[in-house]
């Protein structure tokens, strides 16, 4: 089956390649085009053999007769033979290979993540581009005003075209830093869709991020010890995304999950990329996280889960990026390694606490932790605190259940 | 079975739709001619062009078309076989133009 949303991203990229940065605009029109003359032909008549490779050659047409109508007045790419009947056609069907698509979808990639561009810009930015949204689904995705978003984009978009062509991406050296921004923005769209959004659009970005994080691992230059960390950390959350929510969409403890639904083989193509990843000298957070997430993914229960080791990662994971976030998690991992009681005092103890004060999870983590310490009073008010701070509906459905089973009469009190 | 022909006007016209709710739209379309398809109701169809010429008067002048606003602009055409008028119209409603505002000519063939 066809997919307009991939294709017109990767529509985009080879276009934008063609006829340079500058003209990004008329790539985004061809594109909107190419897909609307699909539309109008397979509303009344069926699809041809592959509709995929009819969208490219349609594309690749219009942009041949876009030059030749206009080589005079517009200024296309200058490194690229357009000027002359001769190669015109040659040298933009080579364009449109897969491995010259591939290419052009890095360095617009790379073209999208510049450093005066704040993070989620770069993300609308991404998804504009590399993932094919509207307006209104990114705003969706990221929380944000239709207005807002469309505002960043058309900015970024500016930002963009100033660079005047695509980012090219080469040896390793010279692409380091602005590798960094992108393995960012990816991380952030993984994210986006594994804790900020709602069904279905939560699925969707991870798997945009994946798809993605899979185009940098197959680059020479790209595929960095880094890269590979996070495609596999990617691996291991994704693998997970099928056993966190219940059947009513709300979110499940971890105990709570069951572990058969989990993906063996995205958990399996994790590991196989972790190892690749540890070729280097590097232990980036990606590596940590990963690590972290492998931990669970290879173990068959809570109980069984090596905490130790995790606690450990954590620890690594502090010293490298300290966050807010990341040391709730290490005090959680702290209380099922040693006990509620010292996990209690982790979280008290929580260095820049007051950052959390809007975050549910602590009053959460507090919950669970003064429950299993027998403290049914004490988490019931956490739980209340979690449940006022619940940011959607089924991290409020997680809470209120929470709530519930503190709240419940205990069967073995006498009566 | 008299022949009747469905003229479109306007849908997709009025604002710039996402690759995604493009799809979505054409599945939406072909589902619903494939259903006229089986019950024997489908005949012909096709888009039209946009843009064309208008050629009007004793003189025949010719001035670039369509002229109307986007939403009165014909898109394309339908050709079906209905009892009469009335299913006509009926069939029609399973179009999904209307989602997009946009809406159906229902006119029947006049028949020798």
């Amino acid at each position: 089956m066809v997919d307009f949303r991939l294709q017109s991203a990767r529509m985009t990229a080879a276009l934008t390649r063609i006829l340079g940065l500058h003209n990004l605009a008329l790539a985004e029109d061809v594109v909107q085009d190419v897909l609307c003359r699909a539309v109008e032909l397979w509303k009344f008549h069926p699809l041809p053999d592959d509709p995929t490779a009819w969208l490219l050659r349609a594309a690749r047409n219009r942009a041949i007769d876009l030059i030749r109508a206009e080589r005079t007045r517009l200024r296309f790419s200058p490194d690229l033979a357009l000027q002359s009947e001769w190669t015109l056609s040659p040298t933009v069907n080579a364009m449109f290979s897969e491995s010259e698509i591939a290419d052009d979808q890095l360095r617009m990639m790379f073209s999208c993540c510049p450093p005066n561009l704040p993070p989620q810009a770069q993300l609308a930015l991404v998804l504009k581009l590399l993932c094919g949204f509207g307006t209104s689904e990114i705003a969706a995705a990221l929380l944000a005003s239709d207005a807002a978003v469309e505002k960043q984009i058309s900015r970024g978009k500016r930002t963009l075209m100033r660079a005047g062509a695509l980012y090219e991406v080469s040896g390793r050296e010279q692409i380091g830093k602005r590798l960094e921004s992108v393995q960012r923005a990816l991380y952030l769209l993984f994210s986006e869709g594994y804790h900020g959004s709602h069904e279905p659009v939560r699925a969707e970005l991870c798997r945009e991020a994946m798809r993605l994080c899979g185009l940098l691992a197959q680059h020479p230059a790209c595929a960095t010890p880094r890269t590979l960390a996070l495609l596999a950390l990617m691996c291991f959350h994704a693998a997970r995304l099928p056993g966190r929510a219940a059947e009513d969409g709300s979110l499940l403890l971890l105990e709570e999950q069951d572990r058969s639904l989990w993906d063996r083989e995205l958990i399996r193509r994790g590991f196989q990329i972790i190892d690749r990843s540890a070729e280097g000298e590097e232990l980036s957070e990606y590596h940590l996280e990963a690590g972290i997430a492998a931990e669970h993914c290879s173990a068959n229960s809570v109980r069984e889960t090596n905490w130790a080791r995790i606690v450990q990662l954590y620890d690594l994971l502090l010293a490298l990026r300290p966050s807010p976030v990341v040391a709730l998690s290490r005090a959680i991992a702290v209380g099922e390694l040693r006990g509620p009681r010292e996990g209690l005092d982790a979280l008290a103890a929580l260095p820049d606490r007051d950052r959390l004060d809007e975050y549910p999870f602590l009053p959460a983590a507090e919950g669970r932790l003064h429950l299993r310490a027998g403290d049914r009073a004490q988490a019931a008010e956490s739980f209340r605190r979690a449940l006022a701070l619940a940011r959607n509906p089924p991290e409020a459905r997680l809470f209120e259940a929470r709530l519930r089973e503190a709240d419940a009469p205990t069967c073995a009190r006498p009566s | 079975m008299p022949n009747f022909l469905y003229v479109f006007r306007g849908g997709m016209s009025s604002r710039t739709f996402s690759p995604k709710e493009m799809q979505e739209s054409m599945q939406k379309w072909a589902t619903w001619i494939q259903q006229l398809t089986k019950t024997g109701n489908f005949k012909a169809g096709d888009p039209l062009e946009s843009g064309g010429k208008v050629v009007r008067g004793s003189r025949k002048v010719v001035t670039d078309g369509p002229y109307a606003e986007t939403k009165d602009v014909v898109g394309g055409y339908l050709l079906i076989s209905a009892a009469n008028l009335d299913e006509a119209v009926e069939l029609s409603r399973g179009c999904p133009i209307f989602d997009n505002d946009g809406s159906v000519e229902v006119r029947q063939i006049h028949q020798m």
